[in-house]
């Protein structure tokens, strides 16, 4: 709307056929920056692909499914992503199904629950938690609630072990730096960026159609599940995925609290190991070799592909309702 | 006779309005106790972490060597030294890398609001949303990979900057583009029916009526790279000493200083770490607190 009366004005502003420098030098300088952002993108998925290629052709074990990743020896180097992977989405999804419901919980009592008055001071606590390093969480997480979270993780363990997401994991529970305890830390991480975009999609509805609802004699639970919750759904999907994208790159704070593992995967909660973040972090200090740090690329720019189609398919979902 | 009066009283049809069923209130009750009790969740943890931060940290803070001194000649044991050469670090990569970014976004959001038009456009937009997705690390091993695997240049602050760069692009054109929108449209037209040029407009009417939003939104943006631990573990060494030179040398920031201590046992390792994240908060919070003012006292008059 603003949009296309600015060309009607931009036009109007000079007489016809007047071209003034400065307004071609400044068009130039605005269009050259959105153009930078564009070229950036470019430039990451380019260069993290040229410097992987040498050590995927080096590569002496399979990289999508090897559980490997040796770099010691840069004659012979082995290195896959299937561990990696695994331990990236088993504790992005554990973050997810716990923030996901909570996050809807709190935009709904921040846009219709709490008094107006306190309705932004209340929004603002949660967006505290934003506020907070993702080291400190990492900290917070390794020291204080991994060892409160460890009586539990053992119940569950022992209860429910029959099942594979809670079997027996290949590090020990003692601290409980495993999967589990990360996907709650990413889950309190996730709160405040999945609660502020649904709050603001949840804002957007219609008033009348709330008001309608309400003069039917709808509950305020069947006005919200009638109107606000259908009306909502797509932005609260694509928080969702925005939060993923989020929690699939989370580098320090997995890297404090998750416990290496010396054994492959088992595909449980209780495991410990490295997501792609943390092990391309883990070995920051050791990056002097081309070779050994381009398999850490290689990984990177896994993790890139993948971010980048969650976040693509984030924004596809929320069809323009999104501006964040 | 007392038979017609009897369906004379009686309502030709049940009545319109009926009492809220008992299943349908009970609905309600749940679904209200449910999100109060989520809103609580998302408290807890909050206070429960912060609290935590400042009954471990607070002491190493009191220390009147904490805020002036570095660790320079500090023994792993020795509950002496400070942060400074930290706090130092961190607020010069932070505020070189709003040197870069802040121009770079601010144009690219004049560009978004006041030019862009067609496929160009679109395709900014997008990228400024991938970008805001990109994790830190990726950021981090891009610059390391164009840098020091390309250009062959070392490690340094301004490596760690150029990551961040990357960062809070997006933030600062999210805010920028958002505050530019809200600046009303009759007085950029004012501005040419009296024959200012577009570029002149923008300049000296749109920008400025904006300002207060954009520094916001800047300062937003800085509070977020300042925690950001993934670039300065990829991109400069630990150092325990001042250095002012970002091109050169070692330099330490708050969570490079946080992330190495934390390999250090002892109590007085520990209550450096715990300090040190402390006093991360407290500057995160502080710019948190400045962008809150400056957008309290001057926002956007629409209207």
């Amino acid at each position: 709307m603003i949009g296309a009366m600015t060309e009607d004005s931009g036009q109007s502003g000079g007489r016809a056929g007047v071209r003034r420098p400065g307004d071609s030098i400044f068009r130039a300088l605005t269009t050259g920056s959105g153009l930078a952002i564009v070229i950036a993108i470019g430039l990451i998925g380019i260069f993290l692909l040229i410097k992987a290629v040498p050590s995927l052709v080096a590569d002496k074990a399979n990289f999508l499914f090897s559980p490997d990743f040796i770099t010691t020896d840069p004659t012979n180097l082995k290195f896959g992503i299937r561990d990696l992977f695994v331990v990236t989405v088993l504790s992005s999804l554990v973050a997810l199904v716990i923030a996901m419901p909570i996050a809807l919980g709190i935009a709904l009592f921040l846009t219709h629950y709490a008094p107006a008055r306190l309705s932004r001071p209340f929004a603002y606590i949660v967006d505290l938690l934003a506020a907070v390093p993702s080291i400190v969480f990492g900290l917070w997480g390794a020291q204080v609630l991994g060892p409160t979270l460890e009586p539990f993780e053992t119940w569950l363990n022992k209860v429910f072990g029959w099942f594979p997401l809670f079997a027996n994991g290949n590090i020990p529970l003692a601290g409980a730096g495993t999967i589990f305890t990360v996907g709650v830390v990413l889950a309190v991480m996730l709160l405040p960026i999945i609660t502020s975009v649904t709050r603001e999609v949840f804002r957007q509805t219609p008033v009348m159609q709330i008001e309608g609802a309400l003069a039917l004699g709808a509950t305020k639970w069947e006005m919200l599940r009638t109107t606000v919750l259908p009306f909502g759904r797509s932005g609260y999907i694509a928080a969702s995925m925005l939060g993923l994208g989020r929690a699939l790159g989370e580098t320090v704070a997995v890297l404090i609290i998750l416990h290496a593992s010396p054994k492959p995967s088992g595909f449980s909660l209780f495991d410990g190991g490295y997501t792609f973040a943390s092990k391309i972090a883990s070995a920051a200090s050791e990056f002097s070799q081309p070779l050994p740090t381009g398999a850490y690329i290689a990984a990177g720019l896994v993790l890139f592909v993948l971010t980048f189609i969650v976040n693509a398919a984030a924004r596809s979902v929320a069809g323009g309702k999104v501006h964040k | 006779m007392t038979t017609t009066e009897s369906t004379l009283d009686r309502p030709a049809s049940p009545p319109a309005f009926q009492p809220v069923s008992g299943a349908r209130k009970t609905k309600n009750l749940v679904a209200t106790v449910l999100v109060g009790l989520a809103f609580l969740v998302a408290v807890v943890p909050l206070v429960w972490l912060l609290i935590t931060v400042v009954a471990k940290g607070f002491t190493a803070l009191l220390s009147a060597d904490w805020w002036t001194h570095s660790l320079k000649g500090v023994l792993p044991e020795e509950f002496t030294g400070g942060v400074y050469h930290a706090i130092i670090g961190t607020l010069l990569q932070t505020l070189v890398c709003a040197l870069i970014a802040v121009p770079v976004g601010v144009l690219a959001a004049i560009y978004l609001v006041e030019y862009g038009r067609g496929r160009l456009a679109r395709t900014t937009t997008f990228m400024v949303d991938i970008l805001s997705g990109v994790p830190s690390i990726v950021a981090a091993l891009f610059v390391f990979a164009l840098w020091i695997g390309t250009f062959g240049l070392g490690q340094s602050a301004f490596a760690v900057s150029l990551s961040l760069v990357l960062l809070m692009l997006p933030v600062v054109v999210r805010s920028t583009e958002e505050m530019l929108r809200l600046v009303p449209q009759e007085l950029r037209e004012a501005s040419y029916a009296l024959g200012v040029p577009k570029w002149k407009t923008i300049v000296k009417i749109v920008l400025p009526t904006a300002l207060s939003g954009v520094v916001t939104g800047v300062m937003l943006a800085m509070a977020r790279v300042m925690g950001e631990t993934a670039p300065v573990l990829v991109l400069v060494g630990y150092s325990k000493s001042i250095n002012f030179n970002i091109f050169d040398g070692n330099m330490t920031s708050l969570p490079l200083l946080i992330y190495t201590e934390l390999t250090n046992p002892l109590p007085a390792g520990q209550l450096r770490v715990w300090g040190a994240a402390l006093t991360l908060i407290i500057l995160i919070m502080l710019f948190n607190l400045v962008a809150t003012v400056v957008s309290r006292f001057s926002a956007i008059k629409t209207k």
